[in-house]
């Protein structure tokens, strides 16, 4: 039974995936993924290159298709309301998915049209305050360093407040001041009740924040259990077993 | 004597058949063909003994234009069922359709420097199947320079429809654009045939249609060999990478 | 060796059922239901809308860029003038041999525009940002048809007076047909241009691909492009016989490729 036939939608489901199998031509990326990720939750997936946390969060995004299994999103097969599903999530992606060519602000109100966004003119503005921008936001997008690409990044998932918010290695290339203030957001975040994913290679990062763990490797979720009691040396031992585990 | 082609190994049955009785009944339509051509076809009145090679080069087009047709159909039940086979059997067949059409085209000159006294001319007919070349060339060309096989897949099924909505489009608008094929008349659904004429005609379209089964009872299964190969290859590399690799912490 | 790794159950149990946490549950699934009642703006006007916006974008940065229009510019100043080194113009007479110049000319830059326009979207990866808004591909696509029309009549508004200026022929009397002409062609150009750019802008050697698709496929509107422009540069009219046929064809090209590649364009953007 999916998630989409499982009924009403589930409130508290916020993103679930039953036997989900991406490939990438012959390889296989995702393997057989079963995953439920409730409302609230701040779940963090660690693991090495290639272990497909970033297909797995993509794929959640509706970015990819699987090529076989399901997913679904607040209780809904995404294929039947895409607009829906998509106006309720968020991604923080590398690369900012934002154009070089405007201002930060310009960019801001494309995307709050694009979703609809009531008043997006003022809802960036009070964005960019947040994000600590509020200087810079005539200047083009290209003029901006790694970090405040990452917060505007940030700013633009959030536009359309999405209950669901998805990060692909946000940490990458931060210095620490930037790093610094991406934490206290993400803090935001989670004590707003957002249900947030986010991917990362770093595990300091994401022993801090997170409510649950996740490990994965060669396509597989090898390790997953509340964030509680871990610490950095105990999680460390444990991405250990489990990468050179899977690797036997 | 065993026939070139692919592993015996597991095969269906009804395909081993197909794969050798196939290219039998090609190669003998074919000399059935040429004999007609030559020995049972009444002489054409204006052009004499060149005109035979309509017999070769008419009958092509026509098949040419079924290939790229089956590609039209196979590129949309690929998209709609995103199964291999579908995008196999449209690769497939725009090769085939790819070689009927280079047959049109190099038979064409061949018939026409002796009628009209030039290798070329920017007459209707000539030109629509040049165009037709181009853009399935473009589609095989877009197959080799994309990289992800899903990908190429999609963008492929994408082309193979656009290519044949523009077909009768092409077709129209070259013949407004040049008048008429001196030939048309002769040629169109053997209206103007003398009966031996049609015979033989019909015994080309028949070769050609034989032909192009036969290529593909051979290729499609090639087709899905390749893919067979390259999943092992994928799978064991990914073994082996997994006994190398080693977990990194930052 | 190590014992492998117990592997917890995805999704911890649900703590047990107290008062509050109903409540807090109740809570939840109203907010959920009022959310839902609240989704994005739907229906054709709102995908217009979104199209509209997506064109709007990249005009904007075009304007602050000027990175295409300008390029385009000079691209087709620069084959009028190459072209005009193989033709005699002191003695053909621009309304026989000028149409093929001008289309030429048009074409060529047109083609690097198309590829601009998905260029645009790699930096940064926009196009995931694009297909992670609620507009479908189709409007996507009818987005960048828009912005990639506008680029093109752009250039060819700029082009042509220049052409009459450099080869000498009345422009005046011409000008409504011509306009109409070229517009309506440029159209279809665009349609297949935009989507085939779409397409090559994720191949190798795509900017080699780009122009042999599109050519091969626009052969019929180059042709009627070609005939039309030459009917109209000698005086005649829109809905004189032959050119009638041809505007009627080039009507039914832009209809059915902007059409087919709509429906088709999320095949192109999936991963």
């Amino acid at each position: 039974m999916t998630p989409a036939e499982s009924g009403p939608a589930d409130p508290d489901t916020v993103a679930a995936a039953r036997s989900l199998t991406r490939r990438f031509g012959h390889h296989v990326a995702l393997d057989a993924v079963d995953l439920d990720v409730r409302a609230g939750e701040f779940l963090t997936i660690f693991g090495p290159n290639g272990a497909g946390k970033t297909t797995l969060l993509r794929t959640l995004a509706t970015l990819l298709r699987p090529t076989s299994g399901s997913i679904s999103l607040f209780g809904i097969d995404p294929r039947r309301e895409p607009e829906w599903i998509r106006s309720r999530l968020g991604l923080i992606a590398h690369s900012g998915l934002l154009y070089g060519g405007m201002s930060a602000r310009d960019n801001l109100i494309f995307y709050g049209r694009m979703y609809s966004v009531p008043d997006p003119a003022g809802r960036a503005a009070r964005l960019l305050t947040a994000v600590g921008l509020q200087d810079r936001t005539a200047d083009l997008v290209r003029t901006y360093s790694r970090g405040m690409l990452q917060r505007l990044g940030i700013a633009r998932a959030l536009m359309h407040e999405p209950e669901l918010v998805l990060l692909d290695e946000p940490y990458t290339g931060l210095d620490q001041h930037a790093a610094r203030m991406l934490r206290g957001l993400l803090g935001t975040l989670s004590g707003e009740g957002r249900t947030v994913i986010m991917v990362t290679h770093q595990l300091e990062e994401g022993l801090e924040i997170s409510s649950r763990l996740m490990i994965m490797a060669r396509g597989r979720i090898e390790h997953d259990a509340p964030a509680a009691g871990m610490t950095r040396a105990s999680l460390e031992r444990l991405y250990h077993d489990v990468v050179d585990g899977a690797a036997a | 004597m065993s026939l070139p082609g692919p592993a015996r190994a597991d095969r269906p049955g009804w395909l081993a058949a197909a794969q050798m009785l196939l290219p039998l009944i090609a190669g003998g339509m074919a000399i059935a063909t040429l004999y007609g051509a030559f020995f049972y076809a009444a002489r054409e009145k204006t052009m004499g003994d060149v005109q035979r090679i309509f017999y070769f080069h008419a009958p092509a087009g026509i098949m040419c234009f079924l290939a790229f047709f089956v590609t039209f159909l196979a590129s949309i039940a690929y998209l709609r069922t995103r199964r291999r086979i579908w995008d196999i059997v449209g690769h497939s067949s725009v090769e085939a359709g790819m070689l009927l059409t280079s047959i049109v085209l190099l038979t064409g000159p061949f018939w026409a420097r002796p009628v009209w006294g030039t290798w070329w001319t920017w007459e209707a007919r000539l030109v629509w199947t040049l165009v037709l070349w181009m853009i399935y060339a473009g589609y095989l060309l877009l197959r080799r320079y994309t990289d992800d096989p899903d990908q190429q897949a999609r963008f492929a099924a994408v082309m193979g429809i656009v290519g044949f909505l523009d077909v009768p489009i092409v077709y129209y608008s070259v013949h407004w654009w040049r008048g008429h094929h001196p030939l048309v008349l002769k040629v169109s659904g053997g209206g103007g045939l003398e009966p031996t004429m049609r015979i033989v005609f019909l015994g080309g379209i028949i070769t050609y249609l034989f032909l192009y089964m036969a290529l593909m009872a051979l290729r499609v299964p090639l087709g899905r060999m390749e893919d067979d190969l390259r999943r092992l290859e994928a799978s064991s590399r990914a073994r082996a990478r997994g006994r190398r690799d080693m977990a990194r912490v930052t | 060796m190590n014992p492998p790794p117990a592997v917890t159950p995805a999704g911890a149990a649900a703590p047990a059922a107290t008062p509050d946490s109903q409540a807090a549950h109740a809570a939840r699934a109203d907010h959920h239901a009022a959310r839902r009642a609240r989704g994005p703006d739907m229906g054709v006007r709102a995908e217009l809308a979104r199209a509209a916006l997506v064109a709007a974008k990249d005009l904007r940065i075009e304007m602050r860029s000027l990175d295409n229009v300008p390029a385009m510019f000079f691209f087709a100043l620069l084959v009028l003038v190459i072209l005009s080194f193989g033709f005699d113009f002191s003695t053909a007479k621009f309304s026989d041999v000028g149409a093929g110049v001008l289309w030429v000319a048009f074409v060529f830059p047109a083609v690097l525009s198309f590829g601009h326009a998905f260029a645009l979207e790699r930096d940064g990866e926009c196009l995931s940002g694009l297909r992670l808004t609620p507009a479908d591909a189709g409007t996507l696509y009818l987005g960048k048809l828009a912005a990639n029309i506008v680029f093109m009549l752009a250039m060819e508004a700029a082009i042509l007076p220049l052409s009459a200026v450099l080869f000498g022929y009345d422009l005046a009397p011409v000008l409504a047909p011509l306009a109409f002409v070229i517009a309506v062609h440029s159209v279809g150009f665009c349609a297949v241009g935009t989507l085939f750019g779409a397409m090559t802008a994720r191949t190798r050697r795509g900017d080699v691909l780009l122009p042999i698709l599109l050519f091969s496929v626009s052969v019929p509107l180059m042709l009627a492009a070609v005939r039309t422009t030459s009917a109209v540069l000698n005086g005649g009219g829109l809905w004189d016989g032959l050119t009638k046929t041809w505007l009627v064809m080039t009507c039914l090209f832009d209809l059915v490729f902007t059409t087919a590649a709509w429906l088709s364009f999320q095949y192109l953007l999936e991963e």
